[in-house]
């Protein structure tokens, strides 16, 4: 009844090929997109901002970088949380080298040495393929994580072995540091999110991502076809590590506020896997449905039992946690392989055809 | 040129001017490369006969090293607790095979390999909640293994062989003869290596899916049980121990997804070259802590050149 796709007509191809196919679909992201940036924000408190908004944007933006390589691309990852941190790193020494350089360039900049590790990292798929290929991206995670702890010039040679972030001050607004305000670093985190958000969704459903398709589907069939194989795996490898890394480096300078190696070992890079498979593999909305349930659901699980008044403690409810998180994966796969990004396809079809069962 | 030396020419010369100490490494590095040839034999059981490749066999480790301590602090008998555990084991295969498995068959292999990941963090939890998150002793003695030392003096050095090492090599070398012997000779083996090599023919004659799919993962929990006991006796028994299952992947890797031999062949090289490196190149030359990597970069370096690794069945691709 709200969702009728009757009575718009396409007339050309440049119509079917829009972004947005149903004039319904314009309407809907124009609802997400007056929440995410005005509603939000203007209701969140801080612990709000702290727990969920924030990690969710920064989240989905990692797993975003994933689904391009693993989604997209066919090529399995396991080391997103090692690119992430290279991301870091990289912002870190910018900012420190260069204290009066903007926080937005810098950002920028970090992901493009994120890029050149990932692609460097990403040369091997040629040869290796499937989950032999895994193997290149976890030499990529020990590696990496192991550098971060003993090359002492990335942290700047303090005895702590961490990075702390300096404050920084965009246009006169503290954006970053721990005096900064959460509304601040919260529009600013949204700003990358949607500008990298655009950019995805453009590059997938272009030349670039027909050819990523293509190849993820049968990479011997692309190559008859005249898809140049090293190019297209490679650029897969360096959009997705860029992304990643441009996460790596929100995660650190607008979340955390500062970051020891451990932080990006595997466990990350599982927490994103799992966001980006729970939420679908090859789809860009999936990316943010995944990551507001992995984000949302430890948060929930810790307030509900004193909601209904249980007394549990506080080791128990964490390893429950990992139990439901195993478990939720477990059904998901199992109830809807394609992840949650599906069950929207699924609830789509229904809306056009509601109130009539078929 | 220094730098050259100290790369391709001090390191030997320290093997050569110190025999004993030599061995010693390479010793230490063969019991650790029997444990991961272990690990890395329970994921290659699975990988024949589902091609799923098993995540959780690392945490299966964990699991059954921590009921078999468990059980005995609840006041269990140790030679009682062994076939407990066993038991223990059975059914966690079957519910993985009923929850889990069944209902994920015809799957893509990314699929199934996220729902091993999924097993792994639910045993993660479930384990720690039980048993505790804390360090646990191996019950070493109560069960009966020697915890002696005997010495050596090669080359008028000293060489140092725990009598618990000892026994994982020779205990680890029957197991895996008598699982190649049970794969090879008996008609439930014959039935593994069917349904690894056509699931459809496999069912076609008769062979039960979900009977060898239980049997496989069982076969595994008991290789997981001999593992948590030899590693528990050497380093203790808590969820640290979930690093080795990362370890035994490049081992995996290295040998070949498919191959037996392969899992022993990688899991012994990798354990020897890696202690090697760290104490000749990566402790003097690169600041220590090189074992966490090294296994992972060789194993990369080796996949370039066989992409399927050493013993893996060549990759035919068509179209």
């Amino acid at each position: 009844m709200f969702y009728r796709i009757s009575g718009q007509f396409k007339t050309d191809y440049r119509s079917d090929h829009a972004l947005f196919r149903v004039r319904q679909d314009a309407v809907l992201m124009g609802i997400i997109l007056l929440f995410a940036w005005v509603i939000f924000p203007f209701t969140a408190n801080e612990f709000v901002f702290q727990a969920l908004l924030i990690p969710v944007l920064i989240y989905s933006l990692a797993a975003l970088g994933l689904n391009i390589l693993t989604g997209y691309a066919g090529q399995l990852s396991l080391g997103t949380g090692a690119f992430m941190g290279v991301g870091a790193y990289a912002c870190y020494k910018l900012v420190t080298i260069f204290p009066e350089m903007n926080l937005l360039v810098a950002i920028g900049l970090s992901g493009f040495f994120a890029a050149a590790v990932g692609v460097a990292f990403g040369l091997p798929s040629l040869r290796i393929k499937g989950f032999y290929l895994a193997i290149a991206t976890l030499a990529a995670q020990f590696f990496l994580v192991w550098l971060f702890e003993k090359w002492a010039w990335l942290y700047n040679y303090n005895a702590s072995g961490a990075i702390q972030v300096p404050t920084i001050d965009m246009f006169g607004i503290r954006v970053a540091g721990p005096t900064a305000s959460s509304f601040v670093q919260y529009y600013f985190v949204l700003f990358v999110v949607t500008i990298m958000t655009i950019f995805a969704i453009n590059i997938t459903r272009g030349h670039i991502g027909r050819t990523w398709k293509a190849v993820r589907d049968m990479d011997i069939a692309a190559e008859l076809v005249g898809i140049n194989l090293l190019r297209s795996k490679l650029i897969a490898f360096a959009v997705s590590s860029y992304i990643v890394g441009v996460s790596g480096a929100l995660f650190v300078f607008l979340w955390r506020g500062a970051a020891e190696p451990n932080l990006f070992d595997i466990p990350l890079s599982f927490r994103v896997l799992f966001i980006a498979i729970i939420g679908g593999l090859g789809s860009i909305l999936g990316n943010y449905l995944g990551a507001i349930l992995i984000v949302a659901l430890p948060v929930i699980l810790n307030i509900l039992p004193e909601m209904v008044g249980l007394e549990i403690n506080a080791a128990v409810v964490e390893h429950l946690n990992i139990m439901i998180i195993g478990a939720l994966i477990i059904a998901v796969l199992i109830i809807e392989p394609h992840g949650l990004a599906r069950f929207w396809a699924i609830i789509r079809e229904k809306l056009i055809m509601w109130p009539f069962p078929h | 040129m220094e730098f050259l030396n100290n790369v391709f020419v001090a390191p030997f010369q320290d093997m050569a001017a110190a025999p004993d100490f030599f061995m010693q490494v390479v010793w230490e590095g063969l019991v650790s490369g029997v444990l991961y040839a272990l690990i890395a034999l329970g994921f290659v059981l699975i990988y024949k006969s589902s091609r799923i490749f098993n995540f959780a066999q690392g945490i299966m480790v964990v699991f059954a090293a921590l009921t078999l301590v468990g059980l005995h602090e609840m006041g269990v008998p140790a030679l009682l607790a062994v076939p407990l555990t066993l038991g223990v084991m059975f059914l966690l295969a079957v519910a993985i095979e009923r929850v889990v498995l069944r209902p994920l068959v015809n799957q893509p292999d990314i699929i199934l390999f996220m729902a091993t990941i999924g097993i792994t963090l639910f045993l993660i939890g479930f384990g720690e909640m039980i048993f505790g998150g804390e360090n646990k002793v191996m019950i070493t003695e109560q069960l009966g293994i020697p915890t002696g030392s005997f010495e050596f003096e090669p080359f008028g050095g000293f060489l140092l062989i725990e009598q618990k090492d000892l026994t994982a090599v020779v205990g680890a070398g029957v197991l895996v003869l008598v699982l190649l012997l049970f794969l090879n000779r008996s008609k439930m083996g014959r039935a593994i290596r069917a349904l690894g090599d056509d699931h459809q023919a496999a069912l076609s004659v008769g062979i039960s899916l979900s009977t060898i799919w239980v049997l496989v993962w069982f076969i595994a929990g008991i290789i997981a049980l001999a593992t948590g006991i030899v590693w528990g006796a050497r380093a203790g028994v808590s969820f640290a121990l979930e690093v080795i299952a990362y370890k035994a992947l490049p081992v995996l890797m290295l040998g070949g997804l498919e191959s037996v031999t392969g899992a022993i062949v990688g899991g012994l090289a990798i354990g020897v070259l890696e202690k090697l490196f760290e104490i000749y190149w990566g402790q003097p030359l690169l600041g220590g802590n090189t074992e966490t990597w090294f296994a992972f970069v060789f194993a990369l370096i080796v996949l370039l050149f066989r992409p399927q690794g050493l013993f893996g069945e060549k990759i035919i691709e068509r179209v």
